[in-house]
């Protein structure tokens, strides 16, 4: 074990590791193993350019793993401007120092000033020249949050600055993860998954690991029961919220957000949007600002069953499919995992992992 | 004579650049530059108004809930909408909940690395078992050879004044920290759905309609929270002033402090009648004038826009603009993204300091008796009894956001009954229906406080569309650059004079503007 904490803390963080990854319980000694056995924390550099630091607020969120565990025993976060001790120059040494050794992941809060690069800077260098300096020799590049992964709030129309996301901004190859913000839930699974298997998840066409992105909110949903029989609230406050109906006709934009949200919940499973009465404004999705303009307006083109019909069933294989096929992915990757970090399950074999595979499932507890 | 710049300026909210003269160990001047710029009133024009309070909630996300309530508040003025009874509540309730989580996320994450020398700590003797265990855990740590986030860290300096053994228990209450922040926004996602960002507080009232399991849920979680207030924040406050007594003779500022007031008398509505009440004060005084949102001016003589972006006006006034134009930082002339705001041609200090300060001059706001008797206590404990001008210092500030703490504990505990005998009473009011009928047109402000300080939103709907929208946020007060007549802005001000023992290490610097909690 490592030595900097107790062997039952340690395994209470690999059993929240496990879980997040939605792999069993009898993936722990697997988990402890790789983690033990690497000879250093891997290094993460932060850097946070055009945002709110609403996506760090929402890392530093994090219940088991908490925020200190991350930060003390599993990444060794050598550049986050809202939590280093160092400021000014020492700060800019950290930043030089492990951009020059490389092999770092590479995580970015908020997007790149393009159009006006100024209206961005830290250190005298715009944002535009730091994101090229830090993707350069970076092992990972991890977009957290809308505006990193898309270019977020401050893109939408008419963009004033020019901002965009860093993929659009560069062209580099991200891994993202958004929200606005970003759930702990989704972020941490992320970074543990390419600890772990030594690679980046599989992602879809919006650059979103699949294992937590597939499928829509509207498929997991609480209320979803109730928008099948067609019975959702018209007014905030009333009855029918009460009766925790559907809020469809509110402007809810479950049903074309892709986002493991009523399954992930937020800050330890507390609530979600769709639970406080207000519904989802698509926080997920690239260009949501824009997109779903007129968040309390209903959605255009959403078929409204009334029964179980075809378009729910749609859904439901299609959910069964991805669970498989993280169940391969993710003993594939484990069995070519990286130079001994990780090794096979011994009871497994080729097979998938065993009991509970809810592949889009994070958890924070 | 030398120019020291500090940037980044580390553990803040946002992106700040500070540069100083120093001479004979001392801050002889300074500029501070807010080095990004987003455009939020130029976006948010010609959107739907109900999108409004979501897209400026968006303008921070430490201190998201109070602009929540800022934009939400400045769009029910407009409607001519009230909130019921309930909601108020909830909004408080919330409100307070972000405000602990604040409080306490910049005393121990944002400033403890700025007096508590952690590498100290090692070789600490551990009063406790549980100490020890923070002590072998943190030396495990350093013996790894990766500092990681305490890498480069002024440890070691000679301003950093605590003994080991205090260091050592200031670092386990550090994380001890981490997680209560972390708690107290699990208490804020009970009502908010999540926090940053919490979602049910549109125009109208709250959509969340809580069951009493759910109330009891926030008490519960809360109570954590407020517990670390009372017994770990205050009395650690308390312990290490004495260390840093001299803090009280710099970091004084410009003298003149705003308050819009947060925490609403759920009865009277009455800004003035708020936990932290609203008011003004001018030139070091200590006496409270009546202010308003109407008396905002703004300025961008020393600021990247053009010149028709300031100039005096109000931001509400229908010719207020905001158009970007970079030149380079030159301290001479242009050199921050922040704009200067104004009361009577003053350069206002607006944060915690200032709604203690108010608060504590202010007779008829109903939790006078509390901030006296807290404020006064503390005074006598500093042995600076009577006299309430010490606090207008560096030390001053920090000691306030302990105090301030406890007054919030105290009024969420009074909603939270309030809101329960509400219930119990049949009141099942949430939601003013009219909160949702956008009107053609229509102008209102909303005008609050922040954990950092004043906020006010300014909309005008025209066309059932937003035609302008103007938000001036306390980093637009705290870190305003020079105005017209070449007077420094409130950091600005309150940098000059500061010691600094090592140019290469401005430790000093650091402390004084992270008092303003920026
Ligand atoms: S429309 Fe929204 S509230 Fe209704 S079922 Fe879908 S996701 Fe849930
Ligand atoms: S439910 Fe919708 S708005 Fe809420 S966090 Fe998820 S994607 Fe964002």
């Amino acid at each position: 074990m490592r030595m900097d904490m107790n062997r039952r803390d340690f395994i209470r963080l690999c059993g929240g590791t496990a879980a997040m990854l939605g792999l069993s319980y009898s993936w722990v000694p697997e988990i402890a193993q790789a983690l033990e056995q690497a000879a250093k924390r891997p290094p993460v550099i932060w850097m946070s350019f055009m945002e709110c630091t609403g996506c760090l607020e929402s890392f530093a969120k994090s219940v088991n793993p908490s925020t200190a565990d991350i930060v003390l025993d599993i990444i060794s976060l050598n550049y986050q401007e809202n939590i280093m001790a160092a400021a000014g120059t020492q700060a800019e040494a950290d930043l030089k120092k492990t951009i020059g050794q490389g092999g770092y992941i590479a995580v970015i809060e908020g997007a790149i000033a393009v159009g006006i690069p100024e209206a961005m800077m830290v250190a005298g260098k715009t944002s535009l020249e730091l994101v090229k300096e830090l993707t350069q020799n970076a092992a990972a590049t991890l977009c957290v949050g809308t505006c990193a992964a898309y270019g977020g709030v401050q893109a939408m129309r008419p963009n004033p600055t020019g901002a965009k996301g860093v993929k659009d901004a560069i062209g580099a190859k991200t891994v993202n993860v958004p929200g606005c913000p970003p759930n702990p839930a989704h972020m941490l699974p992320t970074i543990v998954h390419y600890l772990l298997f030594n690679k980046i998840p599989d992602l879809d066409s919006d650059g979103r690991p699949l294992f937590l992105y597939e499928q829509k909110i509207h498929d997991n949903c609480e209320r979803r029961a109730h928008f099948d029989a067609g019975r959702y609230v018209t007014q905030f406050g009333s009855k029918e919220e009460t009766l925790q109906y559907c809020l469809y006709k509110m402007g809810c934009k479950g049903p074309e957000t892709h986002s493991p949200c009523p399954k992930t919940l937020w800050n330890n499973k507390q609530s979600w949007c769709v639970k406080c009465g207000n519904g989802c404004i698509g926080c997920m999705e690239p260009n949501f600002w824009d997109r779903f303009e007129d968040f309390y307006q209903q959605l255009p083109n959403v078929p409204i069953p009334g029964f179980v019909g075809v378009e729910t069933s749609a859904d439901w294989i299609g959910s069964t499919l991805v669970t498989a096929t993280m169940a391969g992915v993710g003993i594939h990757a484990v069995t070519t995992a990286a130079k001994g970090r990780f090794k096979k399950h011994p009871e497994e074999g080729e097979g998938p992992p065993p009991a509970k595979t809810e592949a889009s499932q994070g958890s924070e507890d | 004579m030398a120019r020291i710049v500090v940037d980044p300026v580390t553990r803040i909210e946002g992106h700040l650049r500070v540069e100083v003269e120093v001479d004979g160990g001392k801050v002889k001047d300074a500029w501070t530059t807010c080095t990004l710029f987003r455009g939020f009133e130029i976006f948010i024009k010609d959107r739907p108004p109900l999108d409004a309070w979501h897209i400026a909630h968006r303008i921070c996300g430490v201190c998201p809930t109070s602009h929540g309530h800022a934009a939400t508040m400045g769009l029910e003025n407009s409607f001519n909408v009230t909130p019921p009874g309930n909601a108020v509540l909830i909004r408080n309730l919330m409100e307070a909940a972000q405000q602990l989580h604040s409080h306490v996320l910049w005393f121990y994450t944002l400033n403890a690395f700025d007096y508590v020398d952690v590498l100290s700590a090692l070789s600490a003797q551990p009063s406790t078992p549980a100490l020890k265990t923070v002590q072998d855990r943190l030396k495990a740590f350093a013996d790894s050879g990766q500092l990681g986030f305490l890498d480069g860290g002024y440890w070691g300096h000679p301003a950093m004044k605590l003994p080991p053994e205090m260091n050592l228990e200031l670092t386990a209450h550090y994380l001890q920290a981490l997680a209560i922040q972390a708690k107290a926004a699990q208490a804020l996602a009970v009502f908010g759905g999540k926090f940053p960002y919490h979602m049910s507080t549109p125009p109208g009232g709250v959509t969340v309609v809580p069951s009493l399991q759910d109330i009891e849920n926030f008490e519960f979680i809360m109570k954590e929270v407020t517990d670390f207030v009372r017994n770990v924040f205050v009395p650690d406050v308390l312990a290490v002033a004495p260390y840093y007594i001299d803090h009280a003779t710099f970091g004084k500022g410009v003298g003149n402090f705003l308050s819009w007031g947060v925490l609403e008398d759920v009865d009277s509505r009455d800004p003035y009648k708020r936990a932290l009440p609203r008011g003004a004060i001018f030139g070091g005084q200590l006496k409270v004038e009546q202010v308003d949102p109407s008396e905002v001016q703004e300025y961008v003589s020393h600021s990247w826009y053009t010149h028709d972006s300031g100039a005096g006006k109000n931001p509400g006034s229908n010719n207020a603009t905001t158009a970007p134009q970079y030149t380079k930082v030159d301290t001479n002339d242009k050199y921050t993204w922040a704009k200067t705001a104004q009361i009577k041609n003053k350069p206002m200090e607006v944060g915690t300091l200032a709604r203690m300060l108010i608060a504590y001059l202010s007779p008829n706001a109903p939790y006078y008796a509390t901030v006296k008797s807290l404020v006064d206590s503390t005074l006598q404990a500093l042995g600076s009894a009577g006299k309430p001008e010490i606090l207008i210092s560096a030390l001053g500030r920090i000691a306030t956001k302990a105090l301030e703490s406890v007054l919030i504990a105290d009024k969420a505990e009074a909603d939270l009954a309030r809101l329960k005998q509400n219930i119990k009473d049949g009141d099942n009011n949430w939601f003013n229906p009219k909160g949702h009928d956008v009107p053609d047109a229509g102008a209102g402000v909303g005008a609050w406080e922040a954990p950092r300080g004043a906020l006010a939103h300014w909309n005008r709907i025209e066309g059932g569309k937003i035609a302008s929208y103007q938000a001036v946020p306390a980093s637009n007060w705290n870190f305003s650059p020079r105005n017209d007549q070449g007077q420094r802005g409130p950091v600005e001000e309150a940098l000059v004079g500061t010691p600094v023992a090592d140019a290469a290490k401005p430790l000093e610097v650091l402390r004084v503007i992270h008092t303003f909690d920026p």
